[in-house]
């Protein structure tokens, strides 16, 4: 990587940004940032979520215009602003985190489907078509049967027929937002590898993530944004997780380890010989009150199959549950919810929160029956309620009956926890809740963890992030194919040891 | 798994089905198995064929109409009436007053969704009952019976009696719509334009940022569909032999469960002419095995009905069911 750095430095920078200010409704999103990309660099542009990073790739990309001063000059050419026509034509590609594919229509035509817009209807030249998209994904090392819809791919895979479009039209250099947001970590690491075969091949690239393992992996460079304004630029080497993040929050977090005996507690939680044939085998855990037990392990090992087995949504083949002391068995998730556990879903967005309904909406929505008066709801009760859980939680809000879409992810995230709070749970499943948070709400969330394990509740966290696992639980499970196979004490194992396993 | 299975499953699932109670309904019934009979239902089937290509291109630019069926009555009138004044015309005036007069209205649906930011089955249930109430407030409800004899004179462009003495007959409805199934095809296959359509109904935002013209999607696939509408309604007048108003009232949920039966997929992105094509004949091919088995008319519509149930239910349960951990299972090793 230090190569493509010094090639880099010899030469004119690709991209170059000075002065750039941007105020939307008052509020100054940028404040005279300065940005530069060497051709063929991977750069990472780091910053919490509203500190302008996506400001700024829109400005680039033609979306917004900057307020006058601003200078950008790009491959030799000076601009005032960009517009998305001329910031394509020149080899300004973007891929959204949304990748805006097409999913019903063949991987050659999403590819290259450039070839199908233009002023004039014409005729489908299928051969050519199929032939560039061959030829952008021979250039990317990868081999995919460009006639399958793209809907038969995995994530990861569509991922990279949106990396092959970008080539398609000619970039020279590609944004990269939050590519890896909901990849597996193999999924990830071939990404990498793409990007880097992307590099060398002379784009440059621009990543934005949230994981910052990744931004320490691939990137040349980094610069970081804090409230709209530059922190520095700095060269990745010799940077380390910690201090990024004390860049982008202008805070030190503290990052000891939590872990506490539990041993003596009372059991809250007892698994025994669980299985559920194809999915896992032979799962056998307690939990403690006050306690927090990790299960890491790769995406696919089963983990988020054990939890929806304890929340009653899938039914196990053989084995027992024991609800202090009581053995349970659930028909549904009803009967789950009324037992004490509470689940929070991996897919927040999707499955957990109800996008256009209000906020104190989404929050009662699993504890209606306990805001009843009389067999009515009661507005009254559910409004203390929310506020009551807003406050405990520090949720940021405008108004409780604003829709839950306005909220930045990590107060999404407090939402959804106080949701499952409201029902007042002994236990609860956190399924990967920092996906898709930034590394400050990130710390949040896990503050509220410890004080909820703190007032005595059980918890069971699952991750697929070793780090987050080693550093915020009692005990840690690594789940593989589908069985536990290893139990670690983060007090008394070292972090490397642990994720020298999961991700061998 | 051979390839054509990924990108034709539907078709093929639906030509078995077809295959299946064809040969089913040749064992059982002696008329059902003959070529005359087979004839017979592409002659009966030509107009709703021509009404389920032009849905398939709003099906998937990712809209809805349910407006086309009466819409296509008021061509009907409306062509009835011109023709009159202009002394009588002859097929080929007919077609361009009728496919104007559908385009018309058609468009006039894509003017309220694309403008007013109306969804599409609101927008077209809307000027469904504006286009039929407007045609039975200015008709009295009465039908026309006079109209011109180019249009009710039955022109078969081949025929022949075969052996067992039924007739192959291959009349002016078919040759219409294979006009219309062969042009649909063009524009949704071969065009770039149709590709958008494709694009716009898959992915309406992905679309916007490559610079699809967005309202230009609306007013395409509305406007043939409209002309679409025109053509069948001419030709059902022709086939009929009568101007009825309330004749094609109800037609439209019989089309659209046809199309969805096809493979199409409402909310868009999906649906092909062949598919399109067959489930409309499955459909006539069922109530057709019915009359023959001696099944009460009566019944059709729930056998039709339960048909549509099971097949889309079927197509369905291919993907993936089990809520959000489907992805994960897929990506087990």
């Amino acid at each position: 990587m230090t190569d493509a750095l010094d090639r880099g430095a010899a030469r004119r920078p690709l991209l170059s940004l000075r002065t750039i200010t941007m105020t939307f409704g008052g509020v100054r999103a940028l404040k005279g940032v300065r940005f530069e990309v060497m051709p063929g660099e991977v750069h990472c542009l780091a910053g919490e979520n509203g500190s302008g990073k996506s400001t700024l790739i829109k400005i680039i990309t033609g979306v917004y215009r900057p307020e006058p001063g601003a200078e950008i000059e790009y491959d030799g050419e000076t601009y005032s602003h960009m517009s998305p026509v001329t910031a394509q034509a020149a080899g300004i590609q973007v891929i959204w985190q949304d990748l805006a594919l097409f999913p019903e229509m063949s991987v050659a035509e999403n590819i290259a489907f450039q070839t199908m817009v233009g002023r004039r209807p014409r005729l489908v030249d299928y051969g050519a078509m199929r032939k560039a998209a061959a030829a952008a994904l021979k250039r990317l090392g990868v081999t995919l049967d460009v006639d399958r819809p793209l809907k038969d791919f995995p994530i990861a895979q569509r991922q990279i027929v949106a990396i092959a479009r970008a080539l398609v039209g000619e970039a020279k250099i590609v944004f990269m937002d939050e590519p890896t947001a909901s990849l597996t970590q193999s999924e990830t690491d071939y990404l990498l590898d793409i990007v880097r075969t992307l590099s060398a091949s002379g784009v440059a690239v621009v990543f934005v993530s949230h994981r910052l393992a990744e931004v320490l992996e691939i990137s040349d460079r980094l610069t970081v944004l804090r409230d709209g304004a530059l922190v520095g630029v700095y060269p990745t080497e010799g940077m380390t997780q910690s201090r990024i993040t004390e860049l982008m929050t202008g805070k030190v977090f503290d990052q000891t380890v939590r872990a506490k005996p539990v041993a003596g507690r009372p059991v809250v939680l007892e698994v025994e010989g669980l299985s559920r044939q194809g999915l896992f085998e032979d799962v056998s855990l307690t939990v403690r009150q006050g306690e927090t037990l990790a299960i890491t392990g790769l995406l696919g090992a089963g983990r988020t199959e054990l939890a929806l087995a304890l929340f009653g949504m899938l039914r196990p083949t053989a084995g027992t549950v024991t609800l202090e002391g009581r053995p349970v068995r659930f028909a549904s998730n009803r009967d789950a919810i009324a037992a004490g556990i509470a689940y929070l879903s991996e897919d927040r967005l999707s499955l957990g929160l109800i996008q256009p309904q209000s906020i104190a909406d989404n929050l009662v929505m699993a504890s209606y029956d306990r805001l009843l008066t009389g067999g009515l709801l009661s507005e009254r009760r559910k409004r203390t309620v929310v506020a009551d859980w807003i406050r405990r939680l520090a949720v940021k809000i405008g108004r409780q009956e604003d829709p839950i879409s306005t909220l930045s992810g990590g107060n999404q995230q407090r939402v959804a926890i106080a949701k499952w709070l409201a029902t007042n749970p002994k236990l609860l499943i956190l399924d990967s809740p920092t996906v898709g948070v930034d590394v400050g709400a990130r710390a949040g969330i896990f503050e509220i963890v410890a004080s909820l394990a703190a007032d005595g509740l059980a918890i069971i966290l699952i991750t697929d992030e070793v780090p987050e696992a080693y550093f915020n639980a009692d005990r840690v499970l690594h789940m593989a194919n589908g069985r536990i196979v290893n139990r670690f004490d983060p007090r008394v194992t070292a972090l490397s040891e642990i994720e020298a396993a999961v991700y061998a | 798994m051979p390839k054509a299975l990924h990108t034709h499953g539907t078709e093929i699932v639906l030509l078995a089905v077809i295959a299946v109670m064809c040969v089913g309904l040749g064992l059982t019934t002696e008329r059902f198995a003959t070529l005359g009979n087979a004839f017979d239902l592409l002659n009966i089937s030509a107009v709703n064929i021509i009404f389920a290509v032009g849905l398939l291109v709003v099906l998937i630019a990712g809209g809805i109409d349910i407006s086309f069926a009466v819409a296509a009555s008021v061509v009907q009138y409306v062509t009835a009436t011109i023709l009159g004044a202009i002394g009588g015309g002859e097929w080929i005036s007919g077609f361009l007053i009728a496919g104007s007069v559908g385009i018309l209205l058609g468009v006039f649906n894509a003017f309220l969704i694309h403008t007013f930011r109306i969804i599409s089955i609101v927008a077209t249930i809307a000027t469904f009952n504006i286009y039929f109430g407007l045609l039975m407030f200015f008709t009295r409800g009465v039908s026309i019976y006079n109209l011109p004899d180019w249009l009710t004179t039955r022109v078969i462009l081949y025929e022949r009696e075969l052996a067992d003495g039924s007739w192959v007959e291959i009349t002016l409805p078919v040759l219409v719509m294979l006009v219309c199934v062969a042009a649909t095809w063009f524009l949704i296959g071969r065009t770039t334009t149709g590709r958008q359509l494709y694009a716009f109904g898959d992915n309406p935002e992905g679309a916007r940022r490559f610079g699809i013209d967005i309202g230009a999607m609306q007013y395409i696939a509305f406007g043939w569909l409209g002309l679409m509408a025109g053509i069948g309604g001419l030709v059902q007048a022709h086939y009929a032999q009568e101007v009825v108003p309330n004749a094609l009232y109800g037609r439209e949920l019989d089309v659209l469960a046809a199309v969805v039966l096809g493979g199409a997929r409402l909310g868009g992105g999906k649906g092909s002419v062949i598919g399109c094509v067959l489930g409309v004949l499955l459909i006539a091919i069922t109530q057709n095995g019915l009359n023959l088995l001696g099944v009460s008319p009566y019944a059709f519509k729930m056998i039709v009905g339960a048909i549509i149930l099971v097949a889309i239910a079927l197509s369905n349960s291919r993907l993936e069911t089990l809520f959000g951990s489907s992805r994960k299972e897929g990506a087990r090793p």
